[in-house]
Parts: C-alpha cells; sequence; structure tokens
C-alpha cells in the first residue's frame, strides 16, 4: 500500500518537475584520434552496465551525453565540460580517458559543484583537482610501487633496468616502481625513456641487453608499440627465464598478446584488471560487453567506466535522486562493492579507488596466451594519496 | 663494440627498407606526376587492411596476401585517381594538401568504423619468426625479410621506369605533357598506371609494415611524417634517392637510439635538416 502510494507520488513529483525525469550524465571523451579505442572501450564499459541495471535509477531515466575531445586537449576539455555544464544541464560528470583533460575538468566540477566521476586517468594527483571528484580506474602508484615492492621481496629480484616511455604517465611509473623496489632493497641498473613516437624498439632493446640486467621494467602505452616491443625482445633473444620482463597491464593487453604471439611467453604484470578473470561477476561481464561492443572483449578502460556507472548508480540510490555535488560525494564516499575486478572501495578519505593489485604472468592456457595471476597483494590504497594525506596533516 | 655496430646497421638498414617500401610509391607520384597525395598512407592501410583481413579471418598464408594487398591499394588509387584526383593535376599545392588530407580524415574514420579502432595483427609464418644467429651476431628473420623485399622492389622499379618502354612513356609524358600527347602517347593512361603503381607500393608498404609497426586507423597519419622526411631527402622522383634516404635515416635512427638514447627520436629530424640544407633539392633530387 505504501509503494503504491510512494509510486504514485513519485509519479506525480514527477510529472509535476518534467526536467528533473533524467539524470544527464556528461561525457567528455577522446572518441576520435590516437586515443579513440581507449575512450570507446571505456563508452561501452559504462553501456554495458546500463544494459545490465536498466537505465532507471531512483526513479529517474539515466541519459549520457557524449562529446568528443579528439586527443590530449586539456582547453577543449576544459570548454567541452563547461558546455556540458551550462549548455546542456549535465548533472554529472564523467569518463576522461587522459590525465591532462580530467585535470583541466576538475577544475569545472569544482567551480560548478558537479560530481565527478573519472574512470581512466591515472595520474595520482588528479583526484586532489576537485573535492567532487571520485575514481573508479587505478592510479599509477597504487599498482607501480606495489609492484617495485614486490618485485624486490617475494619476486627475489636484485636488480632492474628501467624502460619507460618519456611521457606523463611513463615518468610517474619509473619514478613509483623505482623508489619502491630500491626502498625494499633493489638496485636499479640503469634507465632509458623511449620517444612518444617510436615504430621500432629494436635499438634500446639491444642497449638493454648489452648491460645484462637481471630484470627489465617496462612501461609504455597501449597500442601498438607492446608488441612491437615484445617482437624486438624476441628478436634480440632477450631469455625472459634469464632475464626477468617486468610491465604494465597494457604491455601484455589481449591485442598486444595477440600480435606478440608466443614470444610474450613468461613476462611478468601488475594490474587491476583482467578480462580471462574467472570469477563468474567477470565472466556475465564479458559476455554482456561482447553483445554491446559487437564481438570486442572488455579492457582495463572498459572496467573503469562499468565501475564509473557503478558507483554513479549507487550514490543516486543513496541520495535517492538527488543531484547535488555535496549529496553525491557524500553518498560516493565509502562505497564499496564486488565488482568484475575483484572487490573495490572508495575510499571515503581521498576519495579514489582501493582495490586488489594481481601479479600475473604470460602463460599458455590451451592455445591461448593468457595473463595468469599467481599472487596478490588486497586492498592496496593509492601510496602517493597516503603521503599527501600524512603531508596536509603534518600542516 | 664491433658486433653492436654491426647489429645497429643491420637493424637500421632493415628500419631503412620498411621505411623505403612505404614512401617510394610516394616518390613515383609526386616525383614523377607533380601530385601531393598525403593520403598516401591511407591506401598504404588499405594494404595493411587486405592483408589482415585475409590473413586473419581467412587464413591466407601472409605471403600469399601481400600481391592481393598490391592489387586492392593500387585499384583503390585508381578509383580516386579516376573521380577526384585528376581534377586537381593542374591546381595549387594548397588545393590538392587540402583535398588529400581530407581523404586522409576519411579514411581514418572509415576504417575505424569498418575494423574498430582496435589494434590489428597478422599471423605470421613461423619462418619469419625468430632469429639466426650468425657468428655471435642475431638476425632477425623479418628484417632480412623485409630487406629483401626492398632491393627486389628497387631492381623491379628501376628496370621498369628506365629500361622500358613504359616507363620512356612516362617520363616524357612528365616532363613534356604537349609533347607526348602530340607524340601520340597516350598521357591519360600513362598517369593512372603510374598512380595505381604508387598506390599499390603503398599498399605492400602497408602489409609489410604491420609486423613491426602495428596497423590501426590512425596510421594514415602516425606515419606520413616519415614518408614525406624520406621523400624530401630522397629527392621528388629519384627511386635511387629514396632508397638512399631511407638508408641513411633508417641507420641514423637506429644508432641515435642505441648510443644517444636521450636524443630519441630526435635524431631523424637533426639529419633531415643536415641533409637538406647541404642539398635543399634532397640527395639526387633535380629540381
Amino acid at each position: 500500500m505504501l509503494r503504491i502510494a510512494f509510486a504514485v507520488a513519485a509519479a506525480f513529483a514527477a510529472s509535476a518537475v518534467s526536467a528533473q525525469q533524467t539524470i544527464k550524465i556528461g561525457m567528455p571523451l577522446t572518441l576520435s584520434g590516437q586515443f579513440a579505442d581507449a575512450a570507446n572501450q571505456m563508452l561501452n564499459g559504462a553501456k554495458t552496465y546500463m544494459k545490465m541495471h536498466g537505465d532507471t535509477v531512483a526513479g529517474k531515466k539515466i541519459e549520457l551525453i557524449t562529446k568528443d575531445v579528439g586527443g590530449p586537449a586539456p582547453d577543449v576539455a576544459k570548454r567541452l565540460s563547461q558546455e556540458l555544464v551550462v549548455r546542456d544541464n549535465v548533472d554529472i560528470l564523467a569518463g576522461y580517458v587522459l590525465t591532462p583533460n580530467a585535470m583541466a575538468a576538475g577544475d569545472v566540477s569544482s567551480e560548478a559543484k558537479k560530481f565527478m566521476v573519472v574512470m581512466n586517468a591515472a595520474t595520482s594527483v588528479v583526484i586532489t583537482k576537485s573535492p567532487y571528484m571520485i575514481r573508479t580506474s587505478v592510479t599509477l602508484p597504487q599498482v607501480m610501487e606495489t609492484f617495485g615492492t614486490w618485485a624486490a621481496t617475494k619476486g627475489g629480484i636484485k636488480q632492474s633496468y628501467t624502460m619507460v616511455t618519456d611521457y606523463g604517465p611513463g615518468h610517474d611509473s619509473e619514478t613509483a616502481f623505482t623508489s619502491a623496489f630500491k626502498a625494499a632493497g633493489g638496485n636499479i641498473a640503469g634507465a632509458v625513456r623511449f620517444p612518444v613516437a617510436n615504430p621500432d624498439f629494436s635499438a634500446f632493446v639491444q642497449r638493454a641487453k648489452d648491460i645484462g640486467p637481471e630484470s627489465i621494467f617496462i612501461f609504455i602505452p597501449g597500442g601498438a608499440q607492446p608488441a612491437a616491443l615484445g617482437k624486438a625482445m624476441a628478436e634480440r633473444g632477450i631469455d625472459k627465464k634469464k632475464t626477468k620482463v617486468l610491465g604494465s597491464g597494457e604491455t601484455t593487453a589481449e591485442a598486444a598478446l595477440k600480435s606478440m604471439g608466443d614470444t610474450a611467453l613468461d613476462i611478468i604484470t601488475a594490474w587491476h584488471y583482467d578480462y580471462m578473470d574467472k570469477n563468474p561477476l567477470n565472466q556475465k561481464f564479458v559476455k554482456e560487453y561482447q553483445a554491446v561492443s559487437g564481438g570486442r572483449n572488455p579492457d582495463f578502460f572498459s572496467i573503469g567506466g562499468y565501475d564509473g556507472m557503478h558507483a554513479i548508480y549507487e550514490a543516486l540510490k543513496k541520495t535517492k535522486g538527488k543531484t547535488d555535488g555535496d549529496s553525491l560525494i557524500a553518498a560516493a564516499k565509502g562505497l564499496k562493492w564486488d565488482s568484475p575486478r575483484g572487490p573495490m572501495m572508495i575510499d571515503p578519505e581521498t576519495r579514489d579507488v582501493v582495490q586488489n593489485v594481481y601479479i600475473r604472468h604470460v602463460q599458455k592456457v590451451g592455445n591461448e596466451l593468457v595473463n595468469v595471476p599467481f599472487d596478490m597483494i588486497p586492498m592496496v590504497k593509492d601510496p602517493a594519496g597516503e603521503r599527501r594525506k600524512k603531508e596536509a596533516a603534518k600542516k | 663494440m664491433i658486433s653492436s655496430l654491426a647489429g645497429v646497421l643491420f637493424d637500421g638498414f632493415a628500419y631503412g627498407m620498411l621505411l623505403f617500401l612505404l614512401s617510394v610509391g610516394l616518390s613515383v607520384t609526386l616525383g614523377m606526376m607533380n601530385f601531393v597525395n598525403l593520403a598516401h598512407c591511407s591506401f598504404a592501410m588499405v594494404g595493411g587492411y587486405v592483408t589482415v583481413s585475409l590473413a586473419a579471418k581467412f587464413g591466407w598464408p601472409f605471403l600469399a596476401t601481400l600481391p592481393a594487398a598490391f592489387i586492392a591499394a593500387a585499384a583503390a588509387s585508381v578509383v580516386l585517381e579516376r573521380t577526384l584526383y585528376r581534377r586537381l593535376y593542374r591546381a595549387s599545392d594548397l588545393d590538392q594538401c587540402l583535398l588529400t588530407i581530407g581523404i586522409v580524415f576519411i579514411s581514418i574514420a572509415g576504417y575505424a568504423w569498418f575494423y574498430t579502432t582496435e589494434q590489428q595483427s597478422a599471423p605470421m609464418p613461423s619462418w619469419l619468426q625468430g632469429a639466426h644467429h650468425v657468428g655471435g651476431m642475431t638476425f632477425a628473420s623479418y628484417r632480412v625479410f623485409l630487406i629483401v623485399m626492398g632491393l627486389l622492389v628497387t631492381a623491379i622499379l628501376v628496370l621498369l621506369l628506365e629500361r622500358t618502354r613504359f616507363g620512356a612513356q612516362v617520363r616524357a609524358a612528365v616532363d613534356n605533357q604537349r609533347m607526348a600527347r602530340g607524340l601520340g602517347i597516350d598521357v591519360d593512361r600513362a598517369f593512372m598506371i603510374t598512380f595505381a603503381l604508387g598506390g599499390g607500393l603503398a599498399g605492400l608498404g602497408g602489409a609489410l609494415a604491420i609486423n613491426v609497426v602495428g596497423l590501426d586507423p590512425t596510421f594514415a597519419l602516425a606515419y606520413l611524417v616519415y614518408v614525406l622526411i624520406v621523400v624530401a631527402v630522397g629527392g621528388l622522383g629519384s627511386i635511387g634517392g629514396s632508397f638512399a634516404a631511407a638508408v641513411v635515416l633508417g641507420i641514423s635512427d637506429m644508432a641515435g637510439k642505441y648510443y644517444f638514447p636521450w636524443l630519441g627520436a630526435f635524431l631523424i629530424y637533426l639529419v633531415m635538416v643536415a641533409l637538406l640544407m647541404w642539398r635543399p633539392a634532397g640527395l639526387f633530387g633535380k629540381r
């Protein structure tokens, strides 16, 4: 009885304020250009969530409005975020593949008091740009510092040579891995940075081989480069049984494994998600995702989009459909849920993602190359965020 | 030291051959026909995607897909030549640039639509994987293959353009169109075939590039710079020039990355600037 009354009341309330029937989520994404694939995967992740959980929350319809940023363009990302807020009257900002874009849009979220969900942009400091921001992807220090510590302790590796791409995330990964690795007793034999546009890696790999370190740490963006690097290693004859190759999830992503073939075997990576994970939630997600994406498998961009939508849905349920920034961020803080990637949480203090970091190696399962997890560090917080918190407490 | 130098030379030469295969088609069309075809790498992409489709979806052996890549890209370039390019043969460089860069963007969006933005790869036969070890040195099989292909294409092109009747007709048509027409040469046909040849070579280059640099819809823009550098440094219309430029650039790029990694990929531009200051028309350029 009460329920019917509620429903009737809700229907009246809804028809009274028809503009409030839908909740608009504005997503400025890099839908064209070099990062188009990442944005498409992220958007499909969000769409998959909506397909699996319906497009109404707390009695309101959810609508996605996408805009194309075109690439790493902070000014464009900021302008489009502003337009979404001012002209399209969006209630929530979400998406953001790239760090500079998310940083610039953070100001918009902060000034307009709009809830903002960063679904990728993995540089730690992004989260400080707006008090209304949460992140549902990963932070680089979260994975790379954890990996550095793991390598020097449980991994039993005493020496490493780092090779990273010469851009922001590459520098961050290098610093994170190196500092944690050294702190745990490892030493760094040398470091090299690849240019961002680098079609051929053989010279760099030859150099690493001539130095002959016990392990090589790699960070390169996804896309064509992991495969090119993997092939260069195989051609130079780097024996991964002797020289361990350590990398991030991009290095052994699905497309990279396919084009590397058996040369990818035994690469060790630390990451937070893999589509081959056997938990039933993930298997269901992958199946639904394939239907949405036309047969593609989800990657870490997709899972960022999926969990970002989950956080939005759950926060809206808690606020009963209220969309002001203060209510939503209060509702989002401390959210805990089971994601296809495993258990995760939004840290109530830093608003950042807390999740398991999996240590995997590439193995042949049946006829397929798979990232097989063989170790796991549970519920890792962003170490850079923790340091910021401590420093703030000192002041 | 010696072995690392030899390794750098070998890798650089192989990389140069890849640059050569990608750019020689543009050298032919730009040099012979004075047409600024910025969509050259879009034709390379046609070849690349044909190879990917045939090899990955229909299980063709990699080698068999190469002629298909050549033919498909040549056919695509003939269609574009007949419908669009020929209208602009006498137009200014800027008009040609605008048209062809537009085609680049259309091709990027088109491939993203049909093949998604995902990285593509083509399965390689086992004899093209791995490496040969000779006297403490390693020679990657695919790089040896690239070098063989590069030399083969050079030989065929030089013979075709310098030693055959068709080559003479094309050169005559380029140097003096009116005179060539007066002598009864079918200039239209000669240009069409030249264009098909340039497009086909791009397609072949694109197919061969997959195993080294991968393939996604942004290929058409990503490698355009390298292709233009090779053509500019080599000198327009000179097959030998493109060959020499590609080898010099490939080796200097490789050596730079090995010996001065902090300079990174910048060295290739330094070399380009130096060479062009020394010979503004390119190594073997006439104009």
